[in-house]
């Protein structure tokens, strides 16, 4: 039951003649096969199309040795320039913290620690979770003086310590910024203890976590801590309480300036991985694992909720020790896509005792013209979205809402027994914040072709996103339709000159996550005549950003309303990527259905629906779509939960931008009492929420011409694509998506 | 608070028939509740042969802690476990034995 073999690329999308890097980590396999190979088809439900894959001939195939590979999970900041900080004899360590598990065990908030050596000094929550200084030469000898009294979780608090060399005292001050009646906040306590210099450590300064080893190059971080810190300073003397405060103060007095070492300003940079030194000694650093930059700090009165309008209340940085950016394993073997390498969706096959591990790739056509007339659309901001997502065994209330039992798989198991492969942004740390960031350069292993989601249908059977889009691939195989694979990072590089070369544009079954440039490309597109199918359902919901620099990533602000699996903080809606406003595209006045004629109406993750046709199918404007179809019911078969209507649903509705010329063909019927409306269109939650009560829970499948000979044909259902192949691919759904792919190839207007 | 009536075998046939699908308005009322079952020690399926076959296991809620086998619970459709769990929540909320 348990996979011991996975790994992860490097590239999501590469054309030919670029090279791919595939990392391989394995459990107690000494030796293992690779091969790529070309994925046709995956998937083992009964009235599926199994698996049909084809090996490419290349070097790369063959026999590797297996070794398991660490990943070091965690976020913190490190200055590489040791020396200042190595030649401190008595100093001052202080920031304001807002700590989130202070009750975790002991955690590094700021110093120069190792712990295999137990040597050097750092500012720390002690195991009692109380604020503590910590100085150590050697193991078992480590002077620690603790407040002794535990810190709240989330109450901004000022954490500082002194130590002077010469007379060997200690002072620890704890105050927190909320005083409770009946309850303590602040603590100062003074000892006296040995006056000998801390031990010399090559351990880096660090914030967030101390420094527990060394690998592949650089740092591991140990003893993690989790929450805000905003403020960090170090002093070359120990400084009195007011003279704690005076480093707080802006601009910083010119008396304390020459006991400054560093003082960080965690609001400059956002946009990047450093971490800004404000003082004239210039000690910058960089951050690791992408903590949550752009977050309110200490100070943050409500006035401004923009991080770039008051950048100044917005120093803090929010550190977790689940964060993961790059796993930084090392490469195993790499593959030059060969010239001439038909585009489509690919995998390594690594292969050993009988157990098969594929990770998925996009082979694009070369990088400056298109080799087919369509093109799908490989939605992978919405694959990162989900990556790595550990419902199934977290979440204790989501089978009310799914209305049948979780239904684990080898991946989810092993998902489960390693945190340290990160969370996808459908989660929360363990500390109860937001997952904002998500990224690719770590084992997915909900990426895997034949994966099924254990919350979405009857014990867990409904393939979704990457899985459910090979869906689409067998169809366009099983119809010989040729056909260029592009990916969302590649649109949003290249923008509407990629769109543009073709004349018809596919969909993935689920395109929830777009940024800006994505969708201005698309919208573009569909301006000057192109051609979308939109073969999904809940397509351009959130807004996402990729980094400026980071290859990889992007983040997601769960703003305002929407379907929220975590609830951004107040302030907090900005993204840190970009500095745009985050949320639902309808909630940054741009509802689907302006883009696409239909937009979500309804979720529900038990069974599907069908479709039946209107009367208005009939307008001889659509007459193509159902050319060799007479049925009046369309898909009440198919994989993914026995019916093309199904999971989550776009409507067609006049008031959020559809056309007015918009043609509905087809609208769900059957969905179950556990499809709702969706919380933005809520104001008030009352008994007629459920598809069974109100008719604005359902599905539209809609044709809509644009300027120019474009136009958009929505299948407006995630379920849909699991249906084409349904009785060997001969059956309305399929027969409908081909009939309105061979229209849209025809240059024909409407 | 809604409580479960035990003399109202006919939402347990209702269940037995349609475990997973459309439900009376009643029987949602009981699923909400049986569905609710807390940590540690919720009902999860585990699936060893896709679309053959899954064993039951129990979740601890603690992140990272493996779910635990029960052992000899096997099951080759999803309506024999649908109805293997309903029996175990049943008898949890009413004290009563399903057959």
């Amino acid at each position: 039951m348990k996979k011991r073999i996975v790994g992860y690329a490097d590239q999501i999308s590469v054309a030919p003649g670029e090279a791919i890097e595939f990392k391989v980590t394995a459990d107690g396999i000494d030796l293992y096969r690779a091969d790529i190979a070309r994925l046709i088809s995956c998937d083992h439900h009964p009235g599926g199309s199994g698996t049909r894959e084809e090996v490419i001939e290349n070097p790369v195939s063959g026999a590797y040795d297996g070794r398991w590979q660490d990943t070091y999970a965690g976020s913190y900041a490190v200055i590489d320039d040791a020396a200042p900080f190595d030649a401190l004899e008595s100093f001052t360590l202080q920031a304001m913290i807002w700590p989130t598990m202070p009750d975790r065990g002991r955690q590094v908030i700021l110093g120069k620690w190792s712990e295999a050596d137990e040597t050097g000094y750092a500012l720390v929550i002690d195991n009692g979770g109380a604020l503590a200084l910590m100085i150590g030469d050697g193991p078992g000898s480590a002077r620690v003086v603790s407040t002794g009294l535990a810190l709240s979780e989330r109450i901004w608090c000022f954490a500082g310590a002194s130590f002077d060399a010469a007379s060997g005292m200690v002072q620890v001050y704890q105050k927190a910024m909320i005083e409770y009646a009946l309850s303590e906040g602040t603590a100062e306590v003074e000892e006296v203890v040995a006056p000998d210099p801390p031990g010399k450590t090559a351990a880096p300064l660090m914030i967030a976590a101390s420094c527990g080893g060394q690998a592949r190059g650089g740092v591991i971080g140990a003893r993690h801590y989790d929450g805000k810190i905003d403020s960090p300073r170090v002093a070359n003397r120990a400084l009195g309480l007011d003279e704690m405060s005076g480093l707080m103060r802006r601009p910083i007095p010119d008396e304390l300036q020459p006991a400054i070492v560093a003082a960080w300003d965690l609001a400059r940079g956002v946009r990047s991985t450093r971490i800004e030194d404000a003082s004239v000694n210039n000690l910058h650093g960089r951050l690791v694992n992408l903590p949550a930059r752009a977050m309110k700090g200490y100070n943050w009165t409500g006035a401004e909720m923009n991080w770039r309008h008051a950048p100044e209340q917005y120093g803090a940085i929010h550190f977790h020790h689940d964060d993961l950016y790059d796993a930084g394993w090392e490469t195993d073997f790499s593959f030059t896509v060969p010239d001439g390498l038909a585009s489509g969706v690919y995998c390594a096959r690594l292969e050993a005792s009988g157990e098969v591990d594929r990770i998925p790739f996009v082979v694009r056509p070369p990088r400056d013209k298109a080799t087919n007339d369509v093109a799908c659309l490989v939605p992978t901001a919405s694959y990162m979205a989900y990556a790595n997502e550990h419902v199934g065994v977290d979440s204790e209330m989501s089978e009310v809402l799914m209305g049948h039992l979780s239904g684990l798989k080898p991946e989810d198991l092993m998902l489960n027994e390693h945190r340290e492969w990160g969370y996808s942004l459908y989660e929360v740390h363990a500390d109860g914040s937001g997952v904002c960031y998500s990224s690719r350069l770590r084992p997915v292993l909900n990426w895997r072709p034949g994966y099924t989601i254990p919350w979405v249908g009857a014990a867990g059977t409904a393939a979704w996103q990457w899985p459910a889009d090979i869906h689409i691939v067998a169809w366009l195989d099983a119809m010989g339709h040729g056909c260029d694979f592009i990916t969302d990072e590649d649109l949003h590089a290249e923008g509407l000159g990629l769109l543009e070369r073709y004349r018809c544009v596919l969909t993935g079954s689920h395109p929830e996550y777009y940024s800006t440039r994505m969708w201005d490309a698309l919208d573009g597109y569909l301006g000057q005549g192109g051609r979308l199918m939109y073969l999904g359902g809940n397509g351009f919901y959130w807004r996402i950003a990729y980094h400026d620099t980071l290859p990889g990533v992007l983040e997601l602000r769960r703003a305002e309303d929407g379907i929220r699996d975590w609830v951004a903080e107040p302030g907090e809606y900005y993204h840190s990527f970009s500095g745009e406003y985050g949320g639902l595209w309808r909630r940054l006045g741009r509802p689907p259905q302006g883009l696409v004629g239909v937009g979500m109406a309804t979720q529900g993750f038990d069974i599907s629906g069908y479709f039946r046709r209107t009367p208005g199918s009939n307008d001889p404007r659509a007459a193509f779509v159902f050319e060799g179809v007479t049925d009046e019911i369309i898909g009440d078969f198919g994989t993914v939960g026995g019916g093309a209507a199904g999971l989550e649903l776009d409507r067609c509705d006049h008031s959020l931008g559809s056309p007015p010329h918009t043609l509905v063909l087809a609208t769900s019927e059957n969905l179950t009492h556990l499809y709702f409306l969706c919380p933005e269109e809520v104001n008030s939650v009352g008994p007629i929420d459920s598809a069974r009560e109100t008719n604005l829970a359902r599905g539209d499948i809609t044709f809509v011409e644009t300027a120019d000979g474009g136009a958009v044909f929505s299948a407006s259902s995630i379920s849909w694509a699991g249906s084409l192949s349904w009785n060997g691919f001969d059956n309305n759904v399929s027969k409908i998506t081909d009939n309105v792919l061979r229209r849209f190839l025809d240059p024909a207007p409407f | 608070m809604y409580a479960i009536d035990p003399s109202r075998t006919d939402l347990v046939e209702e269940f037995r028939k349609t475990p997973v699908g459309h439900h009376s308005p009643e029987l949602q009322k009981v699923m909400n509740l049986l569905r609710a079952e807390r940590f540690p020690g919720k009902h999860v399926l585990i699936c060893t042969k896709p679309f053959k076959e899954w064993r039951l296991a129990r979740l601890s809620g603690v992140r990272g802690e493996a779910p635990e086998v029960v052992e000899g619970a096997v099951y080759t459709t999803v309506e024999e476990a649908e109805w293997a769990v309903f029996k175990i929540r049943w008898k949890a909320h009413t004290g009563e034995d399903l057959d």
